[in-house]
């Protein structure tokens, strides 16, 4: 006989849809005033914005920007902070409420008083630092993005038995660098392409910082066109909504690659 | 001159000592376990052996060779974890392999080696398989066959079976000697499991407190327990508190009952003597049938657990007995009884005036 499926109740169907509305709305309202033209008498829809938006050298420009930028925030994160929660796991498990408090400092400071502590820190540093996006917004990035990085890299840690692997490794003659990228990384490539994509859309939309900085990223020339050209500004939108969500997408295929499974339950053992 | 050689070894951890001064020595080929009770130091001794932990004073020697400032993957140790410690992101193939990829093996050498080990661990089957598509029994095989591809020096084995079922552990304690046996690698075996021990060990040392009690064979270490703690902790033991009244004769006195005992003569009149006894030695009967000829205690059955064959019955006053099943039928739960105590094959130890008894709670 086959078991019948639960059937959901009435309530949870009618907040199922009351929150599934609370997302489509916005967005289909975006999508409806991005297909309008910006003349009187226009017709109803037209693509004239998304054609303009991908024909925008600064839209190619400033993206390329941003996502260079996201990158090396997170090269520099995972570099950092892998060895160092790795070491805290096995060696000093102590510090660990330590780093956690000091991974909420960027919750809780605002980015205008961070950018201002940063604009006077770094004041006198060579230009190549101080005067390029390479330099001086990556290290604010990292820095912004580091809750995200820290709480991601932790649960991943925490999910595997850091001191066995270790051992286990070490005991058939790995060396520390062999341990780190041949047993823990793999282990914990899940989080860290969680923390990889939680820091990649910080910073695609991050303003503030790269505003009062005098950068020109990807959230700047949204805002630019957002205050000079409405109807762009809609395209423009949906269209950083869907690199965001092709990214999250991407997090969610290479992270049900087989043994990141394995991984998981090993791990929780 | 002996393979492996602990000397002197103390380890510290803030105000607790883990290692009060350990020595070992060990043959090439031979199987020690450390035995002992949770925090008796057992595992830190195979700790500092595998490199993981250094010792505050004393030395490890392999060969006569210090193995001081050798970093344990230098070591050419193998080891094999109470946790599950496989790679998740390896299959079983994979992580048998993965020693000998760190040491430069060519592809067909590694491939051959791999093949014979999950063979030789009965797992040629399961070589493609991720440890979470394996049983805990068949990840502990997977890991014994990952430390062996090393060909380690010496083969360390940290409570290896206690997370397994009761089957399971008494099948692979067999495979694990076998294996042992047949590749002849000296190895240190970790266990609380006193039957463990005994059932696959050459040697067998009991550690309490942070230092070895007794080393021994495991008969050794049965029959003639050297300290009132491995009396209690190998195998179970009747523990009577007694003095020695007459040395010449053999006598000594236990809660108002007089006994003769072989091993109370040359004794000192007013000693005070640990009786011991194992369960299998002491004779039951009904009381009052007069069959009992003297040197006899009486009490009252208490509990009867059936263990098969045999029955295992206590009494008050804190008596075992073992006794085969049919037999204890007859003495029922409030029987009362006589324990025939033999004279031979009794241990006797002395006891400090203010010496207290080791507590490690039931007997097993």
């Amino acid at each position: 006989m086959r078991l019948s499926r639960p059937r959901m109740a009435p309530s949870a169907v009618v907040w199922l849809l009351l929150a599934g509305a609370y997302f489509i709305v916005p967005l289909y309202a975006t999508f409806d005033f991005s297909l309008k033209k910006n003349a009187v008498g226009a017709p109803c829809c037209t693509l004239h914005n998304y054609g303009w938006v991908i024909h925008n050298g600064d839209f190619w420009h400033t993206i390329k920007i941003s996502f260079i930028l996201a990158l090396e925030t997170i090269v520099i994160s995972l570099f950092l902070f892998v060895p160092t929660i790795y070491w805290v796991h096995l060696k000093v498990p102590r510090l660990r409420p330590v780093l956690a408090f000091m991974a909420l400092v960027p919750f809780v400071v605002p980015p205008i008083v961070m950018v201002v502590g940063l604009l006077k820190t770094f004041k006198g540093a060579p230009h190549w630092f101080y005067g390029t996006p390479w330099g001086f917004l990556a290290t604010a990035y990292v820095i912004l993005a580091f809750p995200y990085t820290f709480f991601s890299l932790d649960a991943g840690f925490r999910a595997i038995d850091v001191h066995t692997l270790t051992e286990a490794s070490q005991s058939l003659g790995a060396t520390w660098t062999t341990t780190l990228f041949k047993v823990i990384l793999p282990n914990i490539r899940t989080a860290a392409l969680g923390a990889a994509f939680l820091t990649l859309a910080v910073v695609m939309g991050e303003f503030t910082i790269a505003n009062l900085a005098a950068f020109h990223t990807f959230p700047i020339f949204l805002q630019y066109v957002n205050e000079s050209q409405g109807f762009p500004a809609g395209a423009l939108t949906l269209l950083s909504f869907m690199i965001t969500w092709g990214a999250m997408l991407s997090l969610l295929l290479v992270g049900r690659k087989r043994g990141a499974r394995g991984a998981v339950i090993a791990g929780a053992r | 001159m002996s393979y492996l050689q602990l000397e002197n070894l103390h380890r510290q951890f803030g105000s607790f000592k883990a290692l009060k001064g350990i020595d070992i020595s060990l043959g090439e080929g031979e199987f020690l376990s450390l035995l002992g009770p949770s925090g008796c130091g057992k595992t830190t001794a195979l700790r500092l052996v595998a490199g993981f932990d250094r010792p505050n004073v004393g030395r490890i020697l392999i060969e006569g060779k210090d193995l001081a400032g050798v970093g344990p993957n230098k070591r050419d140790m193998g080891m094999v974890f109470q946790a599950y410690s496989l790679f998740p992101n390896m299959t079983a193939r994979q992580n048998v392999e993965f020693g000998l990829k760190i040491r430069g093996r060519d592809k067909a050498d590694r491939a051959k080696r791999v093949n014979d080990l999950l063979e030789l661990v009965g797992l040629g089957h399961a070589a493609e398989r991720y440890p979470h598509q394996l049983s805990g029994g068949m990840q502990q095989r997977v890991a014994l066959a990952r430390a062996l591809a090393i060909e380690p020096r010496v083969l360390l084995l940290d409570e290896p079976l206690s997370a397994l079922d009761a089957k399971v552990r008494v099948q692979l304690r067999e495979e694990i000697r076998r294996i042992q046996l047949e590749l002849g690698i000296t190895t240190l075996y970790v266990t609380h499991d006193q039957e463990e021990a005994l059932a696959i060990s050459d040697h067998v040392a009991v550690m309490y407190g942070g230092v070895i009690e007794q080393m021994g064979t495991p008969a050794e270490m049965y029959t003639a327990p050297k300290t009132p703690f491995v009396a209690e902790f190998i195998g179970t033991m009747n523990r009577l508190e007694a003095h020695v009244t007459d040395g010449s004769a053999g006598e000594v006195e236990h809660a108002g009952t007089r006994l003769r005992i072989d091993a109370a003569r040359g004794r000192t009149d007013g000693e005070r003597v640990l009786i011991l006894i194992r369960p299998e030695t002491l004779e039951l009967q009904a009381a009052g049938n007069g069959a009992a000829n003297g040197n006899m205690l009486t009490a009252e059955v208490v509990t009867q657990t059936f263990l098969g064959p045999v029955t295992r019955v206590k009494m008050t006053g804190g008596l075992i007995a073992d006794m085969s099943t049919a037999r204890a039928a007859a003495l029922p739960v409030g029987a009362n009884v006589v324990a025939q105590v033999p004279t031979e094959g009794v241990q006797l130890l002395t006891l400090a005036a203010d010496e207290a008894l080791p507590d490690i709670g039931e007997g097993t």
